[in-house]
């Protein structure tokens, strides 16, 4: 949890950590947001945790889909993946050319980047999956790992499931205590705070609220 | 092995542990599984007339062992829409009790009738929640309000009512006492103690709300002295609330007087089977002390000492 002073405490995983630094991602989305992209050098910053868990990086050939800022939960955990000498491809995907993040870090690291705009600005045009589901067919992998708009990652499962490849994903809910406490980020009987934010997609499939809605911070549901 | 059946409020209790209001509750699915973890019954989160977004973020600031500080604001979907999780919860068999929160007995009252359509098998007043303006120990601090509300509840629905007293207040017993006498069948206590957390570098409170409530291990001790001083003051039951962590401290908590036991810190600090542990500890401390039942330790500690 990442505490800007003044404005808002927020669950954040980190997108960088290498070395002794470590890093974060924020894109502008809302009022808290956009006010902490003009927070200026110097600034502090009151961190809680690290909570919840990770992802496994034991297998061997992982494709990675990212949507969107879904790349900066993923970027770590690739580079992790291949210091431990795995073999990644990453299938990146956004709304159109200059919304695709960390391309050029992907690429740097060493893994094999497929690329989808929904506007076909750069690589495929049309939805991630497309790229996922040619990737599936002509490669062998170990392990799929998702981060993105729910409806994609339930997509994304559902191929996997069906060449027959553990699929894990980083899922998102409104968060306040972090502690398994609140209730705020519960899906289904889970509370992603400590329970994830990563699960096996097959606990996540089985729950109709994946992918169909989440919860609002009075608790509320809202359809995606 | 010891009974741990209770009846409390005229409500039948598989166990004396229940799930504190405002832990998990938001959703019918986690209420759910408090349920199947073990717990006796699960109160719903304080759930008030409209939706509420609560505080922002910090609403939480945690030590652990000790204590924990919170300020959510009393988030909650609003009666309309939440009655579904209850739904959700009763069809897997929980015995649900529902916590409302308004601001004056009029909207207490017409809450609790909303309420009673659930299904649920009691009412929970929130007069006690330290940190929201208008609500809670605002009104829960005045014995006549107190009586006021009660009344106007009771009086609006058939279930059995439980109003949760402040420990924020001169004389607690004096609001349960004022609860009994506007017809309460049992009073909880003690919602968290008014605090406050400062973050030396920043210079600043930690949570949004600057004050909060601090439950966990360290209100203990004053939860048992509420409990003792209600003890001696009214004749319905009480549901001891306020830092259990173990089947000895539910136990000190009978032995001061309650019927019943509310848990909730401990969730955030063990998790969900915290349920299960404390009770199987309860069990065990009562048959090495030679209790058949654990209805039969409620109030030994005054019997003791006369």
């Amino acid at each position: 949890m990442v505490w800007f002073p003044g404005e808002d405490e927020l669950p954040m995983s980190l997108s960088y950590t290498d070395g002794s630094s470590k890093g974060i991602t924020v894109k502008a989305m809302g009022e808290t947001s956009r006010n902490v992209q003009r927070i200026e050098t110097g600034a502090r910053l009151g961190i809680r945790g690290p909570y919840g868990n990770r992802f496994d990086l034991s297998p061997r050939r992982i494709l990675i889909v990212a949507g969107g800022s879904g790349a900066a939960v993923l970027a770590p955990g690739a580079e992790r993946a291949i210091e431990g000498g795995a073999e990644v491809t990453v299938a990146l995907g956004a709304t159109t050319e200059t919304e695709l993040l960390f391309r050029e870090r992907f690429a740097t690291m060493g893994a094999e980047v497929e690329i989808a705009t929904d506007d076909g600005s750069a690589g495929t045009r049309g939805y991630v999956t497309v790229a996922v589901e040619q990737l599936l067919a002509t490669h062998t992998f170990d392990a799929v790992w998702s981060c993105g708009p729910e409806i994609m990652m339930r997509k994304v499962a559902l191929l996997a499931r069906a060449r027959g490849v553990a699929s894990y994903g980083s899922v998102e809910r409104q968060m306040k205590c972090a502690l398994g406490m609140c209730d705020a980020c519960a899906l289904g009987p889970f509370h992603v705070c400590v329970e994830g934010p990563v699960f096996p997609m097959e606990k996540l499939l089985e729950l109709p609220e994946f992918g169909a809605f989440k919860r609002d911070s009075a608790g509320r549901r809202v359809r995606f | 092995m010891p009974e741990l059946p209770v009846r409390c409020a005229g409500i039948a209790l598989r166990n004396p542990l229940l799930l504190a209001s405002g832990i998990w509750g938001e959703s019918g699915e986690s209420l759910a599984r408090a349920w199947t973890a073990g717990a006796g019954a699960v109160i719903t989160k304080s759930i008030g007339s409209l939706p509420r977004p609560g505080y922002p973020n910090p609403t939480i600031e945690s030590y652990e062992r000790w204590g924990m500080l919170n300020a959510m604001g009393l988030p909650n979907p609003g009666i309309g829409e939440y009655p579904r999780e209850i739904a959700v919860a009763l069809g897997a068999g929980a015995t649900v009790i529902g916590s409302i929160f308004g601001g004056d007995a009029e909207e207490f009252a017409s809450l609790a009738v909303a309420m009673a359509k659930t299904g649920v098998c009691a009412i929970e007043l929130n007069l006690s929640c330290p940190h929201a303006q208008g609500y809670g120990s605002e009104i829960g601090s005045d014995p006549a309000q107190v009586e006021e509300v009660v009344r106007a509840v009771t009086d609006a629905v058939p279930l059995p009512v439980i109003a949760k007293i402040t420990p924020n207040a001169a004389d607690p017993a004096g609001l349960a006492a004022a609860a009994e006498r506007g017809g309460a069948a049992a009073v909880s206590a003690i919602n968290t103690l008014r605090a406050l957390a400062i973050d030396v570098e920043l210079r600043r409170p930690i949570l949004a709300h600057r004050l909060g409530g601090l439950s966990g291990p360290a209100i203990k001790p004053i939860g048992l002295a509420c409990v003792w001083q209600i003890r001696e003051r009214v004749r319905i039951p009480i549901i001891g609330v306020g830092g259990i962590a173990s089947g000895q401290d539910v136990l000190e908590y009978l032995m001061a007087g309650a019927s019943a036991v509310e848990i909730g810190t401990q969730v955030a600090f063990e998790g969900i089977g915290a349920f299960g542990r404390i009770g199987r500890e309860l069990s065990e401390l009562l048959e090495r002390l030679g209790f058949a039942r654990a209805s039969d330790a409620t109030g030994a500690a005054h019997f003791a000492t006369g």
